[in-house]
């Protein structure tokens, strides 16, 4: 093979890859374009001029602040209780062996293998048929479910890749379960919890389909979006999407490249 | 180990067990008890369970077309999907160095702008309007009234877009373990590139291909955003319809039925597709 040829082949796949990569990352570019751009009018998305009074004004756009709030209050809410559930049920299923773990196992699997369409309508037909009145708390008890899966495989993924002889060592030197867990095992899979945690915050805050059928009333910022796009959504809300993807990376990164303890 | 030495993990798994059953299990009954409600009732005035399982040939024999459609299109996405993965997890994995990081940030990053607004944001770039379409009708790939937008094309392509990234970790994980001397064993028992790709690469990352499969093709199958903004009417989803008939129609029985029918269809081939390609990537890895 030519020296030209070889490096063809050696970098082919690279230059695919990167293509591949500007292919995601093209919507975020153009949603980041029209955060400061001043459309020629409501309905059209040209590129007309460089503004900044969307970044300046961002609850301009009426409701979509609350929505917003709405939003981040009930992904916190998600994520606290889907990580401490998840979490136990992921140190269960690694610490101990009993029946009904691989029962237990496929009941973690089968939300992730059901499309939102079907969670979410058939958590409308129970709360219709029980009465629940739809809202706040209807949509926190759904994102829970979708979360909870996530959640134990992720900390599951983490805590069988320990050394079992951590827990051992802590054991033979004297510390009590209780101890041990909180001393050697916590701590240990702490990076695992935390990645736990920032996946189900992020998977709340985004969802729309499941949030669709259990909100009644209550509108959370997908839904803001959804109903705003057929009007055309308000220029502020690409305020808001490329803000949130800009800390959210800055996030991701600090703790990727952050000097590592191990 | 059963009996007493047990019971604390009954009780570290009872509070996401119950949550589990509660949410997912109960409400699944429900919903099928919903598909087997007097379609005669209405939302208002109450339904009555009169076990019509003829609920389910009339939505089919309705409704069928979506349905194929769904699974059609959530097919040809994963394809897609594994398609244009491949080369951006290998060149991940293997080709990119101490950039590796990076670009794994890149691939999730768009994670974290709306999913809506991503798809908002397709919608401008396909629009009859936007300088794609300008380009493509300029160099003759498309007529001069041809277009993108509200095209399949553009529901499949929305929805490979919005599923890539779930096809391209898993294959990462499993092509960033694997072992570079046995590329080289392969080229020095004289397999050219594409033997080695195909008899090597391509079975070691086969447990990544089967996530990865499974991650994208299930949301595809439910997704309605995608048909709703990037389609027409004419390439609704079988989500449109579920969707439509439990907040607009309020056809609470023909709803669930769908519903039921989609959860059905996708376990069905998840179950046949991790017999086949499952056991024989255990297999292999094994």
């Amino acid at each position: 093979m030519t020296r030209a040829g070889r490096w063809i082949a050696d970098h082919w796949v690279l230059g695919a890859g990167l293509l591949v990569l500007a292919y995601l990352l093209l919507p975020v570019a153009v949603v980041a374009g029209l955060s400061v751009n001043r459309p020629s009018s409501r309905l059209s998305y040209d590129f007309h001029d460089f503004t900044l009074a969307w970044w300046t004004d961002p609850c301009g756009a009426p409701g979509m602040c609350a929505a917003l709030v709405r939003s981040v209050q009930i992904a916190f809410a998600a994520t606290v209780i889907a990580t401490v559930l998840g979490t136990l049920m992921a140190f269960a299923l690694t610490t101990y062996r009993f029946r009904g773990r691989a029962a237990t196992s496929i009941l973690v699997f089968l939300p992730m293998a059901t499309p939102e369409v079907v969670m979410g309508s058939s958590l409308l037909a129970l709360f219709g048929a029980a009465r629940v009145p739809l809202g706040l708390w209807t949509v926190v008890i759904a994102h829970v479910l979708f979360c909870v899966s996530f959640v134990v495989v992720t900390v599951r993924a983490r805590l069988s890749g320990l050394d079992p002889r951590l827990p051992e060592a802590a054991a033979d030197l004297y510390a009590g379960p209780w101890q041990t867990f909180h001393r050697v095992t916590l701590p240990l899979a702490l990076p695992g919890i935390l990645a736990a945690a920032l996946l189900a915050f992020s998977l709340s805050f985004d969802d729309f389909i499941i949030t669709n059928f259990t909100a009644g009333t209550t509108t959370t910022f997908p839904m803001y979006v959804w109903g705003t796009a057929q009007r055309g959504i308000p220029p502020q809300v690409n305020v808001v999407a490329t803000a949130a993807f800009g800390v959210a990376v800055a996030l991701v990164a600090v703790t990727t490249f952050r000097p590592r303890r191990r | 180990m059963t009996g007493s030495r047990s019971r604390p993990a009954y009780l570290l798994l009872l509070p996401a067990g119950l949550w589990l059953i509660l949410f997912f299990v109960v409400p699944a009954v429900q919903l099928f008890g919903t598909s087997l409600y007097d379609p005669a009732g209405s939302l208002t005035e109450g339904y009555r369970m009169t076990w019509a399982f003829g609920n389910y040939p009339a939505a089919l024999a309705a409704y069928w077309p979506q349905l194929l459609r769904s699974l059609g299109y959530a097919a040809a996405a994963t394809v897609a999907c594994l398609v244009l993965g491949l080369p951006l997890a290998y060149a991940i994995a293997v080709k990119a160095g101490r950039w590796r990081n990076v670009l794994l940030i890149a691939v999730v990053a768009p994670f974290f702008t709306s999913f809506l607004v991503r798809t908002l944001a397709w919608q401008t770039i396909l629009s009859d309007s936007g300088l794609l379409v300008g380009l493509l009708r300029d160099v003759h790939l498309l007529g001069p009234d041809g277009r993108l937008l509200a095209t399949p094309f553009a529901v499949v392509a929305g929805l490979t877009y919005n599923f890539l990234p779930f096809m391209v970790l898993p294959l990462y994980a499993s092509l960033e373990r694997l072992d570079g001397r046995l590329l080289e064993a392969s080229a020095d028992l004289y397999a050219g590139p594409a033997a080695t790709f195909r008899r090597v690469t391509l079975p070691l990352a086969a447990p990544g291909i089967v996530a990865g499969t499974l991650l994208t093709f299930i949301p595809a199958a439910g997704d309605y955003i995608n048909a709703r903004l990037l389609g027409t009417p004419g390439t609704a989803m079988i989500g449109n319809v579920v969707d439509s008939a439990f907040l607009i129609r309020l056809d609470y029985p023909q709803a669930a039925a769908l519903s039921f029918v989609l959860m059905a269809a996708v376990l069905l081939l998840v179950v046949a597709y991790l017999r086949r390609a499952g056991a024989a990537a255990l297999d292999r890895v094994a």
